[in-house]
């Protein structure tokens, strides 16, 4: 067992974890942030992307061991200071961007890196950067819209508003 | 101006807020205090005999409490199966027991064999390590055909043969078809495959059984599209724990597609480990696993043949499928290839003959089940194939040739044995074509030539039979349950209402349509009506979420206990107003007595009755709370046009889709922002089963597709942006909303269309290709072109 310590949206935390414990187990399992969800075993659906110091990382893909020291935010540190949701969460709701919410994490936190490097992104570019984020609900037509509209561009032109 | 409030209003949906937060609460999220882990260990052979298991060193390693095998399940039952079929002869079909764990021979691979619970997930996973198993292995059982032959070797060794059932449909009818095609003017004959699916919602299945001695209380939370019917199979068919002792939760579901549907080994087994160890037992699912041991679906091997007249009328359709059951019967299987793909061969056309033969076959590979559409989507893609290649043979254009042969006249009745209620099939077509820039296609087709591309055009018109459904009938078809819904509507003294479903939401968003509905019966605001779901210890008896049967009968339920609580609201508030019942309306949360300025306040009349000092207690009792049981007369029977415009890379065979159009009549609607979000999620499952999706097992019964990086799931660079239309409204006529159900369209209408289009664009590339099978992949469709 090695002790691990970082900084979680914000808040200081710590665990003693195996060798092999995954940065998604500790997450979920040991500061009980059960946000960050896990769709598969071989580091392809994305429904466990979380920030680490500023970038997103499939958290099932990193031990909790290497995150020791880090700033790691996830879906629970991304509302609004207030609690209300942020831009690009709200435009999920307001372009129903999600249907059992169980990839929803992963995308909006995607999302969220997508825009800091890419602010106005095009609908192609905003496909192309989910390659790892995957959803069997919605069809990505509204996900990709919400990004889009998120990022402040007019989406009223795109079909089935 | 759109409605912001009630039926027809895009309301947002309220449960984004926690899922868009991370507060969702899905099964794996619930961990109880002092619960231990399950790790199943699953054959890696297809088909094999078990000489032994010696779980000796596997129980003395650290941490683990007990090595569960198949001898701890003696005196428990097997996993049931809800539908028995009735073959041609009148018999019924071949019934095999599934175990919770293996019993002497394992089946496929993912079978469980022995379940090793530890106190941590990891010392249960390194003790299985340890486990020995002793399989001698079986030659597999791969191709239903040769599952079929004499002497082949047999899934299940007490039955006489892999033949689980040989079902004719509508088997009066079957000499008739052989003349009308004897002696048609032209028969169009396809052969084709239904390729196998795997469900894949990204919540992966989860089980945690806990057990209260204190007194003899089972509670399972689990991955459930219908916890009642859990309950209900589990309890009283594996467990032997009667319903009142026990509790089936499933809180928010992380989709479900149908693989949620079925009464799985897990579950029974976790719930059964609690017991037996005292202790929480939970297990959740890997990705892999999730391969190996939920229910895949279609897997049908299909000859169709379409007879017609001189000038295209179709006369008669003759069918002869194979229809993989895996290796035991699942939950529903045995109904899908029949009762649910059988009864909609005729489509959305007059043919007066129909004849549907099904072959359901054992094989060693995991039980097949429903798949979003189950059977329906089956049935339309080999009708819709047909018919566009009949138009190809006959020189007719394929949107004219349906239209020759649309039914226009309702209620219909088709040789298939149901009555379809509604519907305006030239409507949806006409506004297909105009959605969809038909008239374009030309100059873009020319464009795409320049640039060395071959663009095609493909359309499919579907029907389907939703809201499932009315429960004598299924019970005459071998259905062993109802499939009626419940809801209690419970009024709150200060007006606020929390209605209690048996249906299921795992992505659906009934928490937001369902609260429309009522808010809009009584005229008060979305935001006091609460919908609660998903706890067999809460919720009336229900039957579930599948089949798009919640708006539909789920729903209608919802309104019929609505209507009981308005006419008891009505009593009071005359009571109140001192007025004649007759003569109270109710309107945006007042009620008022007509021809006077008297009314009273939806909260004031909610308070008498449970308050009531002022009220009539020598008619009526306190309390405004009511429970109805809706049971369909009918299905509803959704239809719509699809059009997919592709273009094929010659040089590779690569299939890019540009746009897909949907035009559905889905009778009235409620929200339609939720109708279209159903649509495009159904059409991606569409385009996935059509062109990437594919569940392989090699020879010897390896799983050759076990993870995401073999079996394609559609990724967002994969799929166009949709136009979704539902502008077309034929409302149903036999429940109470005229609603027909949404959820199984777009997988249904999709895959034909996607193929029309690609052999379209071949055709008129020059290139004689009349069929190829899903998925068409490059190398599927460059061989087609050059083979
Ligand atoms: S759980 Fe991390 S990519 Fe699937
Ligand atoms: S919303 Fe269900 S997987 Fe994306």
């Amino acid at each position: 067992m090695n002790k691990v310590s970082m900084t979680v949206n914000g808040k200081a935390v710590s665990g003693e974890v195996e060798g092999r414990t995954l940065l998604s187990s500790f997450l979920r399992d040991d500061i009980n942030l059960t946000g960050t969800h896990v769709g598969c075993d071989t580091s392809q659906c994305g429904a466990c992307v979380v920030h680490v110091d500023g970038e997103a990382v499939k958290s099932c893909t990193m031990l909790a061991a290497e995150a020791d020291g880090a700033e790691v935010k996830t879906i629970e540190g991304m509302a609004n200071a207030d609690g209300s949701l942020s831009v690009i969460q709200q435009a999920f709701q307001d372009h129903h961007g999600l249907q059992c919410g169980f990839c929803t994490p992963g995308m909006v936190m995607s999302a969220a890196a997508l825009l800091k490097e890419n602010p106005q992104p095009s609908e192609q570019e905003v496909r192309t950067y989910l390659e790892g984020n995957i959803c069997r609900c919605t069809g990505y037509h509204n996900i990709v819209k919400a990004i889009m509209a998120a990022s402040g561009q007019d989406v009223s032109v795109i079909a089935a508003e | 101006m759109p409605k912001d409030n009630g039926i027809g209003a895009s309301s947002k949906r309220r449960e984004d807020v926690r899922f868009l937060t991370g507060a969702g609460r899905y099964t794996d999220d619930i961990n109880i205090h002092g619960q231990a882990y399950a790790h199943f260990v699953r054959s890696d052979v297809a088909h094999g005999t078990i000489n032994g298991i010696d779980a000796s060193a596997a129980e003395a390693m650290p941490g683990v409490l007990k090595v569960f095998t198949a001898t701890d399940f003696e005196g428990v039952g097997g996993i049931p199966c809800g539908w028995q079929v009735t073959d041609r002869h009148g018999e019924p079909m071949q019934e095999p027991k599934h175990p919770v764990l293996a019993e002497g021979k394992v089946r496929h691979v993912g079978d469980p064999i022995a379940v090793v619970v530890a106190e941590s997930l990891g010392q249960a996973r390194d003790a299985a390590e340890a486990l020995e198993i002793d399989i001698s292995e079986l030659p597999a059982v791969m191709d239903m055909k040769d599952a079929l032959t004499e002497g082949a070797a047999k899934v299940h060794d007490d039955l006489t043969s892999n033949l689980c059932y040989d079902w004719g449909f509508v088997e009066e009818n079957r000499e008739a078809v052989d003349d009308a095609i004897n002696g048609a003017h032209h028969v169009t004959t396809l052969e084709l495959r239904n390729n196998r699916l795997v469900a894949n919602p990204m919540e992966p299945r989860v089980a945690v059984g806990d057990y209260s001695a204190a007194d003899d209380e089972h509670t399972l939370y689990t991955t459930s599209q219908n916890p009642h019917v859990i309950r209900l199979l589990m309890g009283a068919f594996v467990l032997g724990i009667p319903e009142h002792k026990l509790r089936v939760v499933a809180p928010d579901v992380g989709g479900g597609f149908g693989a949620k549907i079925y009464h799985y080994a897990e579950e029974a087994f976790c719930t059964f480990a609690a017991k037996a160890l005292r202790r929480p037992v939970k297990w959740t699912s890997s990705r892999s696993e999730a391969f190996m041991s939920d229910a895949h679906g279609r897997d049908h091997v299909t000859k169709i043949e379409l007879a017609m007249d001189e000038q295209g009328k179709f006369l008669a359709i003759r069918t002869d499928t194979h229809a993989n059951m895996g290796a035991y019967l699942s939950t529903f299987a045995p109904s899908i290839p029949t009762w649910l793909h059988g009864t909609l061969m005729a489509g959305n056309y007059t043919t007066p003959l129909i004849y549907v033969n099904v072959k359901a076959v054992f094989t060693n590979t995991v039980p097949v089940d429903a798949y979003r559409g189950a059977g329906r989507p089956e049935a339309t893609f080999q009708l819709e194939r047909v018919v566009d290649k009949a138009a190809r043979e006959m020189g007719i254009d394929p949107i004219e040739l349906r239209r020759r042969n649309f039914i226009t006249e309702f209620p219909y009745a088709t040789p298939v044995a149901v009555e379809y209620d509604t519907g305006d099939y030239n409507a949806t077509m006409d506004k297909l074509l105009e959605i969809s820039d038909h008239s374009g296609f030309e100059v873009r087709a020319a464009e795409s030539k320049a640039n060395g591309k071959l663009r095609g055009f493909g359309i499919a018109h579907y029907i389907e039979a939703c809201g499932i459904a009315p429960s004598n009938l299924v019970g005459q078809l071998g259905a062993r349950a109802g499939l009626y819904e419940s809801a209690t509507v419970r009024v709150n003294a200060t007006g606020s209402i929390s209605v209690f479903t048996g249906s299921h939401s795992h992505g659906q968003g009934h928490e937001t349509t369902f609260a429309q509905v009522v808010a809009e019966m009584i005229g008060i605001d979305e935001g006091q009506v609460d919908i609660v779901h998903g706890d067999t210890s809460k919720t009336p008896m229900g039957m579930g979420t599948y089949g798009s049967r919640s708006l539909a009968v789920g729903g209608s339920a919802m309104v019929r206990a609505t209507e009981k609580i308005i006419n008891k609201a009505r009593k009071i508030a005359a009571h109140l107003m001192e007025a004649a019942e007759a003569d109270i309306e109710l309107k945006d949360g007042q009620f008022t007595v007509a021809g006077t300025d008297k009314s009273v306040a939806w909260g004031d009349v909610t308070l008498a009755a449970y308050v009531p000092h002022n009220y009539p207690l020598e008619d009526i009792e306190p309390g405004l709370e009511e429970t109805a049981f809706y049971d369909p007369a009918n299905f509803t029977y959704p239809s719509g046009a699809y059009g997919c415009e592709v273009e094929v890379d010659p040089e590779t065979g690569k299939v890019k889709v540009l746009g897909f159009a949907a035009a559905d009549d889905f009778g009235n609607v409620v929200n339609p922002m939720i109708v279209e979000g159903q649509v495009q999620g159904g059409l991606a499952q569409g385009i996935g089963q059509a062109l990437l999706e594919n569940c392989a097992y090699d020879q010897d019964g390896q799983l050759i597709s076990a993870s995401y990086m073999d079996y394609a799931m559609p990724r967002a660079d994969d799929l166009p942006m949709f136009t979704v239309d539902h502008s077309c409204v034929t409302p149903c006529t036999h429940n109470p909303l005229g609603v027909k159900g949404c959820g199984e369209a777009g997988a249904i209408g999709s895959p034909p269309a996607l193929v029309n289009a690609v052999i379209d664009a071949l055709q008129r590339g020059g290139h004689d290709v009349k069929h190829i099978d899903m998925p068409l992949s490059p190398d599927r469709v460059w061989t087609a072109m050059n083979g």
